[in-house]
């Protein structure tokens, strides 16, 4: 019996535009900042609900970057978007230096994130934007895993003094979470209980991981899945609690492997409590243009592969 | 209250060149080339241009000023000692340890110094923040106007002209740029590093309005200020044409002054170029108290 079910798909980055036009109907301060993609990350929907509020930079990340700083600055409450390689990669040290190490509360909201934006190839495929903005002081980095979690996810950065990075897909996907559950920034969430083995996922590999779950039981392994949609500040005590009571970890994200989701688990083990790791991630390449889903099979990111990555652990863990 | 009498103004900038002087020798690191130069137009702005309360250096109606070139803080250090926002004694502490006179400026809130908005140092990102707080500020309604200082070698940087772009498009006219168009960076003149001409044209043509002065001429800085606050519907730049190490004779106009401080000796003839004011200095040295006074060539 599938403990959690999927009615419609929907995409993260869709939840993420009409939140904005609710934080924007309660709060005068909330500013968006447009980089030419707007239609693509669902900023229009701000845009055309406050347009006086919109403000539109062109296709200039670093200029963006800054100028966000400077809205924040002056009281201001700004969300900077654009596609996941561009609002990471080309204007690293603006973040750096002018919300970062300034500490500025700007939301950094970044759609077309991972393999999964598909057919427009490598260059526009975000695979290491975690990595980046994870080393970066007073950053924070979450990912969500659906539709209703990006808009509580959205919403709950009101609250935050610091700059944060949210990571969104292009694509309709699964919508499985309780509208009406909790969120807080740095919780996992624990959607499955098990004992045997624990997947740790964030973004799209949280469905995967619920899939392969699926799968697994069938065959008598007790599996525990947690959300990490939270990877910086990332919840230790949920890792530590997962790898005493499991024995064993495996990670997937829609991510390079070094550096990541698998590197920021990795971490927390070696330093609290060492357990066996497996990661499902991208493996140190470039991706290819293609469907989405064909990608996430073919680069090993799927249920199939988190399936495979927790027979692996399991028999690694009766050697541990 | 801040003096406002031209002479008193230039005492003050004489000051303040003392200070960076000093600064640097006690630091034994630092930029001495710009900050020299930038002395008159730093204290044109903090004594009399800029709306602020250096007891309340966050107060709501304040005119921001934001540095783009970071590296010039020595010159921002030394007047926001002098202006109040910061002990004078602490002007000691440039580059060190522990301290808030940091390299490059932070803001206090991350362990810099009050008056300092935010962070800058790698070049070419002041202008952005000045625009996007320019236009925030436009849409609360305040009246409050936003300064941005830029070097010109910092122009090199294609940020800049982003921003430039961004300000023109949005009528950003609550907006002043000032260019230090000192013709120096680091590696030789910009002539040589890379041709920023025709300047003027170059505002213009994303937009702006275009005034031009002369930086080391503090009541002429001052007027210029004012007509570019007088303009509207575009934001201004004010290229403002210094020396870079004004004051010290074998300093003046020479690029190879951008990022070094001065030696002892050198520290020593450059307090002597620039003659003690009535303000007095933060600190005396020991071979000041007993140094026989030489003569100026």
């Amino acid at each position: 019996m599938a403990k959690f079910i999927s009615k419609e798909l929907k995409a993260t980055r869709l939840g993420f535009g009409e939140t904005l036009v609710e934080l924007g109907q309660e709060n005068p301060n909330v500013v968006v900042l447009g980089g030419d993609v707007t239609g693509s990350v669902r900023t229009d929907l701000f845009m055309k609900a406050f347009p006086e509020r919109f403000i539109s930079v062109g296709v200039s990340e670093q200029d963006m970057m800054g100028t966000a700083a400077g809205l924040a600055v002056a009281g201001k409450i700004p969300f900077a978007s654009t596609y996941g390689e561009f609002a990471v990669g080309r204007p690293f040290d603006q973040i750096r230096q002018s919300l970062a190490y300034s500490e500025l509360p700007v939301k950094i909201c970044a759609s077309h994130c991972g393999i999964t934006v598909g057919p427009d190839g490598a260059t526009h495929q975000s695979l290491e934007d975690i990595a980046i903005m994870r080393v970066l002081p007073h950053m924070n980095v979450a990912s969500p895993c659906d539709y209703h979690q990006t808009k509580k996810m959205v919403r709950a950065t009101m609250g935050l003094k610091q700059p944060v990075y949210l990571r969104f897909f292009r694509d309709n996907t699964p919508v499985f979470t309780d509208p009406s559950a909790e969120f807080t920034f740095g919780k996992a969430d624990t959607l499955i209980d098990g004992s045997d083995v624990t997947v740790i996922a964030c973004g799209l590999q949280v469905w995967e991981a619920i899939l392969a779950e699926e799968v697994l039981s069938k065959e008598g392994v007790r599996v525990r899945i947690i959300n990490m949609h939270t990877i910086k500040p990332i919840d230790k005590e949920a890792v530590v609690k997962a790898a005493k009571e499991t024995g064993a970890i495996v990670t997937a994200e829609d991510h390079q492997r070094h550096g990541g989701l698998g590197g920021a688990v990795a971490e927390v083990l070696a330093e609290k409590y060492p357990a066996p790791q497996e990661f499902v991630a991208v493996n140190d390449t470039f991706g290819e243009s293609g469907n989405g889903y064909d990608l996430m099979k073919k680069y090993h990111l799927d249920s199939v592969a988190i399936v495979d990555a927790v027979r692996k652990i399991l028999k690694r863990k009766k050697y541990h | 209250m801040p003096t406002t009498e031209l002479s008193d103004l230039q005492e003050m900038a004489r000051q303040i060149r003392r200070d960076i002087i000093k600064m640097l020798m006690i630091s034994k690191s630092g930029h001495s080339g710009g900050p020299l130069g930038l002395a008159d137009v730093f204290t044109a702005l903090y004594f009399d241009v800029l709306k602020i309360d250096p007891k309340n250096p966050g107060w709501d109606g304040r005119d921001y000023f934001f540095l783009s070139a970071g590296h010039l803080c020595p010159v921002w250090y030394a007047t926001l000692a002098r202006r109040g926002y910061i002990p004078l004694n602490e002007l000691t502490t440039l580059r060190k340890i522990n301290g808030r006179l940091q390299g490059h400026p932070a803001p206090a809130y991350t362990h810099g110094v009050p008056g300092v908005e935010i962070a800058s140092g790698a070049l070419g990102q002041g202008l952005s923040v000045a625009v996007g707080c320019a236009i925030g500020l436009r849409l609360s309604g305040k009246r409050n106007r936003v300064y941005c200082l830029m070097g010109d070698g910092e122009l090199d940087e294609g940020q800049i002209w982003e921003a430039a772009m961004t300000a023109g498009h949005h009528k950003v006219d609550n907006l002043i740029g000032i260019v230090d168009r000192n013709h120096c960076q680091i590696d030789n003149r910009t002539e040589k590093v890379m041709d920023l001409e025709p300047l003027a044209a170059k505002w213009k043509a994303f937009n702006w309005d275009v005034l031009e002065c002369n930086g080391n001429d503090l009541g002429q800085f001052v007027e210029t200020v004012k007509q570019a606050q007088a303009l509207k519907g575009k934001p201004v730049a004010i290229l403002a044409h210094t020396y870079m190490g004004r004051g010290v004779s074998f300093m003046e106009d020479d690029y190879r002054w951008h990022g070094v401080p001065p030696s002892e000796e050198q520290g020593k003839q450059a307090l002597l170029e620039i003659s003690p004011t009535r303000l007095g200095d933060f600190i005396e040295f020991e071979w000041e108290r007993v140094a026989v006074p030489v003569q100026v060539q």
